[in-house]
């Protein structure tokens, strides 16, 4: 286990670093000079001189990319080149809204997923097993702007029950308040999500009610929920796990999308704002953020379902 | 595992349960103790004017958070501000303004002359990034004889230098990290700015003039127009500032529950020539043109019943604004003839630079379809903002390209063949000259009405339209300007019921 660690921590720095040549060689593709963004309209050559000077820009790409990346390493995220500011203090800020917006949304989906997924596949032969998959295929297929913009329409604008966007001023100082503002947000990312969810689910149960062990222990008197209780949960959950940790990087770039639909200032705003003005410093700091986040819970990912599961740990340091 | 999970889904559904509960506006104080909430798309970059805070600072800030010696006022006049009374000699080269005594910064340092001093040579130093920073190249010294006494010496006659000042923000000289914190003297002090969210303003009780209406004004930042009007309709907004979709205003039209205002803009929508190439170096090409494109069908499908038709670079705000917009008449006929007298009666080809973002890309293809109709081939090449500035601004590498100009008072543009459209016409060029340098207004006046007839005759650029300024409110607040020049959008009169 301890070999397996080392080799999956290499494996994750190793990541890291060439997430960092791709993010930054692929910015330096982007037509236009960043330096543009500290000059007014009525610029003089030596004012440009100065500004492309002042970003860097002016230097050989190699120079640019080892001050850059010297600088993550020691998780310096630079200062904005359009407002000046530092980029981590925001971007942490920004955390305050994406991280719950992420985790709650995931967790809620993972619940439907689970209900749902395990009734589809017990009653697979039933109407409610062939409604909950047609459910799931139609959830795949929806973009998740269109279930936000659903939500907004029915609840914020007709029923006026809940809030059509933003979070509050004082952060999370009013729990309710804020957790108010995250409502429709979560539940937009947990449908979508969901639906994908519930077809691993499914497709793992039904692995496991087919299979052997599944069998002998219904053979020795336990009912169908029992045997699924006592030996499928943990069986079931090996594959859900790999997958799960894909889906939670990915729920996180979902809530990109749906930031910017409730107007949430969170991490995914700020990426489209940063994008938009060619602020290198910003968009750097957030992918490089959101990468490490990625990495991260795939690096847990694989070390949970080692936990889970004995027969992994044993072949996979036996055999590389 | 299980047990986790059944843990955190139990909290995650308890937690959403839990909310369902409350909802909606919780500012229902009307009166002197309203906070106002107000929709805007312009969040500020940083809240520095000089270090590129870019146009939502300005909208912010200006007139509520910061005050100039003069200020503009939301129909177009100058009027005194911190200025108590000033005096220009007759050589017109030298001003001499008195401040107003009673005023104090927010940080209870008082008014003098040396913060204005210094206010205008941060706005005229070297790493300014302020747009107005040319308008005071014209300033050779400032003096500071009493704490109450400023005095200008310019190197040449500027008439417009009174309504440059009221560009141009008093800030305390001792105030330090000005991308984040404040020291102005407006009626609102900044209470907080969250990034990406709001940017609140607390009305000040030791401000020197009428108290503000209101107890608190919050900024709302939206990123996208629906997002904009569903706040307004869910009751989370009171104002939106400018309103960039039209097909919006539909919700808002004929229901009493908003007021839709159509104030006027100096917005104006640009197809500009690279005039110094062929064939665009040609009067005749540039007319024909113009005069091919159905502006009224644009302006409509763009904005409705909104907007106006203009003629030139100049918005009825303007004193020399005159009204110009049959110089180019839409008439097919006449654009061939044009086109066949300069030579091109079987048209050309041009590449037509695009900002990707709206109105643009729609604008262009319309002029695609209408250019088509006298032979002339339109290739649409979609840019970003910040390539605009490089290859269009900078650079001049562009045959024609499409932008919207927003200030007021800018035909003076084209008194300078080195802007990047290239216009060179040495009478205008006097023309401009003379009326900065001119004794009175009604000679400025005269002379920038003269250049704005020659731009339009010389088809200087096409003027396509002018963009409506339309403030949507809830009708219950009253109070807030509907003009918005140059992104200003004073708070303090607004009253909710």
């Amino acid at each position: 286990m301890l070999a397996y660690l080392i080799r999956r921590f290499a494996f994750l720095v190793l990541s890291l670093v060439v997430a960092l040549v791709v993010i930054f060689v692929l910015l330096r593709l982007l037509p236009g000079d960043p330096a543009n963004a500290l000059l007014s309209v009525n610029a003089t050559p030596e004012q440009i001189a100065a500004a492309r000077a002042q970003v860097g820009s002016d230097r050989p790409l190699a120079e640019q990319f080892a001050r850059w990346a010297g600088d993550m390493v020691r998780f310096d995220l630079g200062e904005s080149y359009i407002s000046g500011l530092p980029v981590l203090p925001e971007v942490l800020a920004r955390l305050q809204v994406t991280v719950p917006l992420t985790v709650l949304g995931f967790l809620l989906a993972l619940v439907i997923a689970l209900v749902a997924g395990v009734a589809a596949a017990v009653g697979s032969d039933r109407w409610y097993g062939t409604v909950l998959s047609g459910f799931a295929q139609l959830g795949i297929a929806i973009p998740v702007f269109w279930v936000g913009i659903i939500l907004v329409w029915i609840f914020a604008l007709q029923l006026g029950a809940l809030p059509a966007g933003g979070f509050p001023r004082d952060d999370w100082e009013t729990p309710g308040e804020a957790l108010t503002a995250l409502t429709l947000p979560v539940i937009t990312i947990a449908v979508v999500m969901s639906a994908s969810l519930t077809r691993y689910v499914r497709a793992a149960t039904l692995d496991v009610v087919g299979s052997g062990y599944l069998r002998t222990a219904r053979a020795g008197g336990a009912s169908m929920a029992q045997a699924l209780w006592w030996h499928g949960l943990r069986n079931g959950s090996v594959p859900v796990i790999a997958i799960l940790g894909i889906e939670l990087s990915t729920t996180l770039l979902g809530a990109v999308v749906v930031e910017s639909v409730f107007t949430l200032p969170g991490l995914g705003n700020m990426l489209i704002d940063a994008i938009a003005q060619h602020d290198y410093p910003n968009i750097q700091g957030i992918l490089v953020v959101s990468t490490l986040f990625v990495l991260l819970v795939g690096f847990a990912a694989d070390i949970v379902q080692r936990l889970v599961d004995p027969r992994l740990r044993l072949s996979v340091s036996g055999n590389r | 595992m299980k047990r986790q999970l059944t843990l955190a889904a139990t909290i995650a559904a308890a937690a959403l349960v839990l909310t369902g509960c409350s909802s909606g506006s919780a500012d229902d104080a009307g009166g002197a103790d309203a906070t106002i909430n107000i929709g805007s798309l312009y969040e500020p970059q940083n809240l520095s004017n000089t270090g590129g805070g870019g146009q939502g600072v300005t909208e912010a800030l200006s007139g509520n958070v910061y005050e100039g010696l003069y200020k503009l006022t939301d129909d177009g006049e100058v009027e005194p501000l911190l200025a108590a009374d000033d005096e220009v000699s007759d050589d017109g080269l030298t001003y001499t303004i008195t401040l107003r005594d009673d005023v104090e910064f927010h940080s209870g340092d008082p008014l003098t002359s040396v913060d204005v001093k210094s206010s205008i040579e941060a706005v005229t130093a070297e790493d300014s990034q302020s747009a107005r920073k040319s308008s005071f190249d014209v300033i050779e010294s400032i003096e500071t004889p009493d704490d109450t006494t400023v005095v200008f010496t310019l190197s040449q006659r500027s008439i417009s230098f009174i309504y440059n000042l009221s560009y141009i923000w008093i800030v305390n000289d001792a105030a330090t990290d000005l991308k984040t914190s404040e020291d102005g003297t407006g009626p609102y002090t900044l209470d907080e700015w969250k990034r990406g969210s709001t940017l609140s303003l607390t009305r000040w009780d030791d401000y020197w003039g009428d108290a503000a209406k209101n107890a608190e004004v919050v900024f709302h930042y939206y990123t996208d127009a629906t997002s904009q009007n569903n706040a307004l309709i869910s009751g989370q907004i009171d104002i939106i500032t400018s309103v960039q979709s039209p097909d919006a205003l539909s919700q808002f039209e004929g229901n009493d529950d908003y007021v839709v205002n159509n104030g006027s803009s100096t917005t104006k929508e640009l197809l500009a020539f690279n005039d110094r190439l062929e064939p665009f170096n040609d009067r005749l090409v540039r007319k024909a043109v113009y005069s091919a494109i159905d502006r009224e069908k644009l302006l409509n499908s763009i904005w409705g019943d909104y907007g106006q038709l203009i003629g030139s670079m100049v918005p009825p705000t303007d004193p020399w604004y005159v009204d110009l917009t049959d110089v180019n008449p839409y008439d097919v006929d006449l654009a061939k003839d044009l086109l066949a007298e300069a030579g091109y009666a079987d048209g050309f080809s041009f590449t037509l630079d695009t900002p990707n973002y709206d109105p643009h890309p729609a604008v262009a293809e319309f002029l695609k379809s209408e250019l088509a109709k006298v032979g002339i081939t339109v290739n649409i090449n979609v840019i970003t903002a910040d390539e605009w500035y490089t290859k269009v601004f900078q650079d001049r590498d562009f045959e024609a390209t499409l932008q919207e100009h927003v200030n007021d008072r800018d035909v003076v543009w084209y008194g300078n063949p080195d802007f990047y459209w290239g216009y060179d016409n040495a009478q205008v060029q006097k023309w401009v000259a003379e009326a900065e340098q001119a004794k009175t207004t009604d000679e400025q006046t005269e002379l920038l009405t003269k250049v704005n007839k020659q731009i339009a005759e010389d088809a200087a650029s096409v003027w396509l339209y002018l963009y409506p300024q339309i403030v949507v409110a809830s009708s219950d607040v009253s109070g807030y300007p509907v003009n918005g020049l140059n992104s200003q959008f004073y708070a303090y009169d607004i009253v909710k019921e």
